[in-house]
């Protein structure tokens, strides 16, 4: 009997075959279809509205720089963030297990209230159920988001074009560690990234040049860039050594055997810039607090058609593929 | 990141290559390097070394993934204790996805078998601590670098005689391994690349008989991309240059002359060496450990009482050709067709260092 | 089965250890090592210490990679 195993819910190619075969299937449309972070919607107005939504399922609930809330929140702004909408509402339906502590929910959603702040963004629905003992891991938060798009605002894997710039706005792999460390029993300094990023993407849209925006959270920098390489008519080169990652961060990769690409970040924007706009794309994004670390990581080429190169730190090669399911720790 | 970073030096490697490429160049033929440790296989990968080297040397990746080797009856076992009631499953992350005959542990899983990833064996004699009322079934599998772990574990839980804790042990010993494949006349061998963190434990020792005996040129190599390219230069000038093939040690700041002793009277106080079963190889003598009497309440195979089903093996599978370096997984009609990393029908496809799984990610040729 | 980090024992309890790389901080056993020290650097693999990493053959394994550098410079 066929199952849903937890690499379906990974963001790797077991998700994709899942939305695939079922969800497009069954209820696509030219909006679905699209499978963007973010649905652009046809609506009226000077203006179109942009909608998301996103479950989350953390777990422990509470790591260093996050927690489920601030997850909630970002996670869920950040999707409209980087299609160029402007967040505005959030929903907020939580699913909580009985027995929960109301000291800790009472933590959750003094949390979810300082994240609504920061981001801007006002919660303006909700709802809440709970589910006998047993029955879910504590709690489960679902998050939907309205966003205003930037009028005129267009962008699109159809207009990237070879030596095209990738730019990244710090360093990668933080997040899906952190909340690692607290399940792996190891001490570590490292902090989720967690943070609302429509303030950076607004100076970065004001400079110009931006082709195509996604947020690399789970499955990573690598399957963000898989994404859009694939079927498409143009190759990505990355530079190993370009990529901002912080010792911390690739120390507990090696020693858990894990590649930082394809760790989760939780407020980090990949973007897809015009050659003649990184001089100034970086010095803008370098300008704001979540921008400090901004790279260039790599750039669109001619060569490779739909895949992803990468230079390792020693001159030599390799390709960068979608991963199956969750990355798992190795011990060989 | 000291003791690392050192090792991932671009002008060193570029060097490194040039001088390798220069002995080729005047050697004027092929020839053909085999690793046999899955972390060499993934290393080699990673960093991109065989782009920086001259086409002449063939790259083979033998029998050095743990998981790769492990035959269906063990998984199949480990399946069989899953679907008990009263047991947890403890095991490194790679077993979960390697097919069995009819199903896998990460399948087990999704249909209410308990089945937990651990770094350590510790953590599994944790759980057992914690657990008290359950079996906790450590998946012992590993060559001579893990079986240390695990057979300190186990004197551990006997200290302090914890009563639910169980290993099936799959352990497997690389020197043996390494003669089947010189014994068959269809593999081509000219160096091996030593496994570095297996040596730490056995030494030079064992290699001996492989240099000397068979005649092959054998270097003990580290993982970084300078230690592979120092490694595979001392590999190739013995072969190109040197007429007596011998043993040489490149990844000396780890691997002693003898070994860790400690670590291997460990291994013999609660192992004993018997034939075991290779999956690519077929039953190799003295090549498995298995606890020893006097340890028999930690032995799962002993203790828990499971009907196993019949094993089937996948027929048009070349994973036993690919582990022996005779086949790539490109000559395999399954490679990236019916058999990918989402739905794996051998174990080189299954673990993220088998054979077939680096090439689908890193080559895709 | 050889996936293994250096990393700097900064703390002994018993024959457990407290090792560190980065800021990284993992209890480990060190049941497979006989005299050690804080300050050494231990291969970690799987929660144990396996090997004391020789620090005097690292220097020299670089050196000899500097003198390929000179060499050629030459």
């Amino acid at each position: 009997m066929k199952r849903i195993l937890l690499s379906h819910g990974s963001g790797g190619k077991a998700t994709a075959s899942l939305i695939r075969d079922l969800m497009l299937k069954k209820f696509g449309n030219s909006i679905l279809n699209e499978l963007n972070d973010s649905a652009i919607l046809n609506s009226t107005g000077e203006q179109k509205l942009c909608f998301t939504t996103d479950s989350f399922v953390v777990n422990p609930l509470f790591f260093t720089g996050g927690d489920i809330a601030t997850l909630a929140v970002n996670g869920t702004v950040n999707d409209l963030a980087v299609m160029g909408a402007r967040p505005l509402y959030l929903s907020c339906s939580f699913i909580l297990e009985e027995g929960v502590e109301w000291n800790m929910l009472d933590r959750i959603t003094t949390s979810m209230a300082n994240a609504a702040r920061k981001a801007k963004i006002q919660i303006v629905t909700g709802d809440t159920k709970v589910v006998e003992k047993g029955n879910t891991d504590k709690m489960y938060i679902n998050t939907s988001g309205i966003g205003l798009l930037q009028k005129g605002l267009i962008i699109s894997k159809e207009l990237i074009t070879a030596g095209d710039k990738i730019i990244i706005n710090g360093e990668i792999g933080a997040h899906g560690l952190a909340v690692m460390s607290k399940r792996e029993n190891f001490k570590t300094n490292i902090k989720s990234d967690c943070a609302p990023l429509w303030d950076i993407i607004n100076n970065m849209l004001s400079v110009g040049g931006i082709k195509f925006m996604r947020d690399p959270t789970r499955g990573g920098v690598a399957t963000v860039l898989c994404e859009i390489a694939e079927n498409s008519n143009i190759g990505i080169k990355i530079k190993e050594e370009s990529l901002p990652i912080h010792e911390n961060v690739l120390s507990f990769s090696e020693i858990l055997g894990l590649d930082p690409l394809y760790i989760a970040n939780e407020g980090k924007v990949i973007a897809v810039v015009d050659k003649d706009k990184e001089k100034p794309m970086l010095s803008n994004m370098k300008k704001n607090a979540l921008g400090k670390e901004s790279a260039v990581i790599g750039e669109i080429t001619k060569e490779n058609k739909g895949k992803v190169v990468l230079e390792t730190v020693i001159g030599g090669e390799r390709i960068i593929d979608r991963l199956t399911g969750d990355q798992l720790p190795r011990i060989c | 990141m000291k003791y690392i970073t050192e090792y991932r030096n671009k002008d060193l490697s570029l060097r490194l290559a040039g001088k390798i490429n220069d002995y080729l160049l005047e050697y004027k033929g092929q020839i053909s390097l085999m690793e046999v440790c899955g972390t060499h296989t993934h290393s080699i990968f990673r960093s991109g070394i065989m782009n920086l080297l001259s086409k002449n040397i063939k790259h083979l990746s033998g029998p050095g993934c743990p998981v790769c080797v492990t035959p269906n009856e063990y998984i199949d076992t480990a399946i069989a204790y899953s679907r008990l009631p009263d047991i947890i499953i403890t095991t490194f992350g790679d077993m979960i996805k390697v097919p069995g005959s009819t199903s896998s542990l990460e399948k087990e899983k999704a249909a209410g078998g308990k089945v937990k990833i651990v770094y350590s064996p510790l953590e599994s004699l944790e759980i057992a601590r914690t657990n008290p009322k359950k079996k906790v079934v450590f998946l012992g599998v590993g060559f001579e670098t893990t079986a240390p772990l695990v057979a300190s574990t186990i004197l551990t839980a006997s200290d302090e005689k914890i009563k639910n804790f169980f290993v099936l042990s799959g352990h497997k010993l690389i020197p043996p391994a390494m003669t089947a494949l010189l014994e068959n006349k269809e593999v081509k061998i000219d160096g091996f690349i030593c496994p570095g963190h297996v040596s730490a434990i056995i030494g030079e020792k064992p290699y001996e008989p492989i240099a000397f005996g068979y005649g092959i040129p054998s270097v003990i190599i580290g993982f970084e991309p300078i230690d592979l390219l120092q490694g595979i230069e001392m590999l190739v000038k013995q072969i190109t240059k040197e007429k007596e093939p011998t043993v040489e040690n490149q990844y000396r700041r780890v691997v002693r002359k003898n070994g860790n002793v400690k670590a291997m009277s460990l291994i013999k106080k609660v192992f004993e060496t018997k034939d075991s079963t290779w999956r690519g190889l077929g039953q190799l003598p003295k090549s498995g450990l298995y606890i020893k009497d006097r340890y028999f309440h930690f032995d799962a195979a002993k203790q828990i009482k499971v009907t196993v089903e019949a094993t089937k093996t996948p027929s048009k599978c070349i994973c036993g050709k690919v582990l022996t370096g005779t086949k790539k997984p490109y000559d395999c009609k399954l490679f990236g067709k019916l058999c990918t990393p989402e739905n794996p029908i051998g174990p080189c496809m299954v673990s993220s260092e088998g054979t077939c799984a680096a090439y689908y990610k890193f080559n895709k040729q | 089965m050889c996936l293994a980090i250096p990393m700097k024992l900064i703390k002994i309890e018993g024959n457990k250890g407290v090792v560190e790389l980065s800021g990284i901080q993992k209890e480990v056993s060190l049941n497979l090592l006989t005299n050690v020290k804080v300050g050494d650097y231990l291969i970690i693999h799987a929660g144990f210490a396996i090997e004391k990493l020789n620090e005097k053959e690292a220097k020299e394994t670089l050196s000899i990679w500097e003198e390929i550098g000179n060499l050629q410079q030459s």
